[in-house]
């Protein structure tokens, strides 16, 4: 047995060299690269390039193969999502990068998808699309990703993003007619708000089927041959749901807060020597615990507590939970307050709680614009009124001694 | 959504019993059950459950449906009264 010929990097291959080709041209002999394991630099030197690899194109993790169709190549990708996919959705869900967690439009596949399977349809966005493959294992089925500008279904439905249009440029762009015998494609039932079946129907031929409004529905969708059960077809908002938008809402007004912060210190300092640096720190470190509650108890609480709080509107809701949050304040402050701040506080902790509160019937999946608005009109000058009164007494009590 | 309700007769939802022809696409794409209906006619069983999507009225075969769809959200609200519904923007991606 012979030693293997010392490693050289620069050098393509390390075993013993074929004989070279004869290449045309004068170039004269040159080695050939063959297929086996090559070394490098103390350790295997990694795969080859793959034949779907493309110049300035890099595939994404969750493709598993390309499959080859009438219409071209189509990436077969994963039914289970990995860590890299649930790290991209906590960062979405608290608002990090929202914007950029997107995939390009076009047709994928799950399985071996052939001119029989199902097209499901869905938006580029990657949580849509992941919420979505991580239901479909064992399926064979083709994906037709939409461009709705990484944003989800229902969202892009009601923003005219997930939209006829859209369908009937994606159906066309990818040839569907040409990869699939049948001419049906399932739409998930929440992008009904911004796609009419029959228009696409008129101008594609093929038919829209309303799939159920969950991924998790589909496969029995299917297996019961397209037919939804009445629950599949409702939406619902339980603790779960409510929860996961927390982060997003917050993260929406956090500057907010920062910015009212800041000007609750300030007046926090004026009083009878124009302005001290001492009552802003000491009074102002109250008002903030106020806004800060107030601020909890609307974003945080009230989404997580929606059912139980009393009255339909979500300004009550969030003033009737800001109100007992800012018992907990006055608790706190009870020894440093004087019985008008603490009237103050209190008037704070509870308009800003019903403000967050009305702030997330944008979220919610049951609350009418015509409704929304309704209520603004009547809570938004209460609101006002109660801050006005707040920042008038805090301001008041600065200048008694 | 059964125990969920927001404010009563609100909702700009509108179905016209004469031009229906009972086709059932309403029932199918409604999130919340506002519609029932029989091989003849739909109806609006429970309108206050309507949170004004717009799917139905889009997909009806016959518009026999009129709703006034919108955006929910109260930031947008604020600046259509401020700066009118022309003007007013969406928080764009980072919101939806």
């Amino acid at each position: 047995m012979t030693q293997p010929a010392p490693i050289d990097c620069d050098r393509a291959s390390a075993g013993p060299k074929p004989a070279p080709e004869a290449i045309p041209s004068g170039l004269g002999a040159l080695p050939v690269i063959t297929t086996r394991e090559v070394a490098c630099c103390g350790g295997p030197a990694g795969e080859p390039s793959a034949s779907f690899e493309r110049p300035g194109y890099q595939v994404h993790h969750f493709v598993a193969s390309f499959q080859t169709t009438p219409a071209g190549e189509v990436p077969i990708v994963q039914t289970h999502l990995n860590r890299r996919d649930r790290l991209g959705t906590l960062m979405v869900r608290l608002g990090i990068r929202r914007g950029h967690y997107r995939l390009a439009p076009g047709l994928y596949g799950v399985g071996e998808p052939g001119p029989d399977s199902p097209v499901l349809v869905t938006a580029n966005y990657n949580l849509s699309f992941d919420a979505l493959r991580r239901q479909l294992s064992g399926l064979d089925a083709w994906i037709l990703v939409l461009d709705t500008r990484g944003i989800n279904v229902w969202c892009a439905a009601g923003h005219e993003l997930f939209s006829t249009r859209e369908v009937v440029r994606q159906i066309e762009r990818t040839a569907l007619n040409q990869v699939v015998r049948h001419r049906r494609i399932i739409l998930p039932q929440l992008s009904a708000t911004g796609v009419s079946a029959r228009s696409v129907k008129q101008v594609t031929g093929f038919e829209v089927v309303w799939g159920p409004v969950r991924a998790g529905d589909l496969q029995a969708f299917i297996a019961a041959g397209l037919i939804a059960e009445t629950s599949a077809r409702r939406v619902t908002f339980d603790l779960v749901d409510r929860f996961v938008l927390v982060p997003v809402e917050i993260n929406l007004k956090v500057r907010s807060l920062a910015g009212s912060l800041l000007v609750i210190f300030i007046l926090s300092g004026i009083g009878p020597s124009i302005f001290s640096l001492n009552a802003a720190w000491s009074r102002g470190l109250m008002g903030a615990a106020a806004l800060l509650a107030g601020f909890l108890a609307g974003g945080v609480l009230t989404p997580v507590l929606l059912p139980w709080l009393p009255g339909r509107a979500f300004s009550l809701k969030g003033a009737v939970i800001g109100g007992l949050t800012s018992l907990i304040v006055v608790y706190i402050v009870r020894n440093q307050a004087r019985p008008l701040e603490l009237f103050s506080l209190i008037l704070m902790t509870t308009t800003v709680s019903s403000f967050m509160a009305m702030n997330f019937t944008g979220a919610t999946p049951f609350t009418s614009p015509s409704g929304v608005e309704k209520e603004m009109r009547r809570a938004i000058p209460a609101q006002i009124a109660a801050l006005v009164i707040a920042i008038i007494v805090w301001l008041s009590s600065g200048f008694i001694a | 959504m059964k125990g969920f309700r927001y404010l009563s007769g609100v909702s700009t939802i509108k179905l016209n019993p004469e031009i229906c022809i009972g086709c059932g696409v309403c029932e199918t794409v409604c999130p919340h059950g506002v519609f029932e209906s029989n091989s003849k006619k739909a109806r609006l069983a429970d309108p206050d459950r309507c949170m004004e999507c717009g799917a139905c009225a889009l997909n009806c075969p016959v518009s026999a449906i009129s709703v006034n769809p919108g955006v929910g959200c109260a930031a947008y609200i604020i600046q259509t009264w401020i700066k009118g519904k022309e003007a007013a923007s969406c928080g764009g991606i980072n919101c939806c």
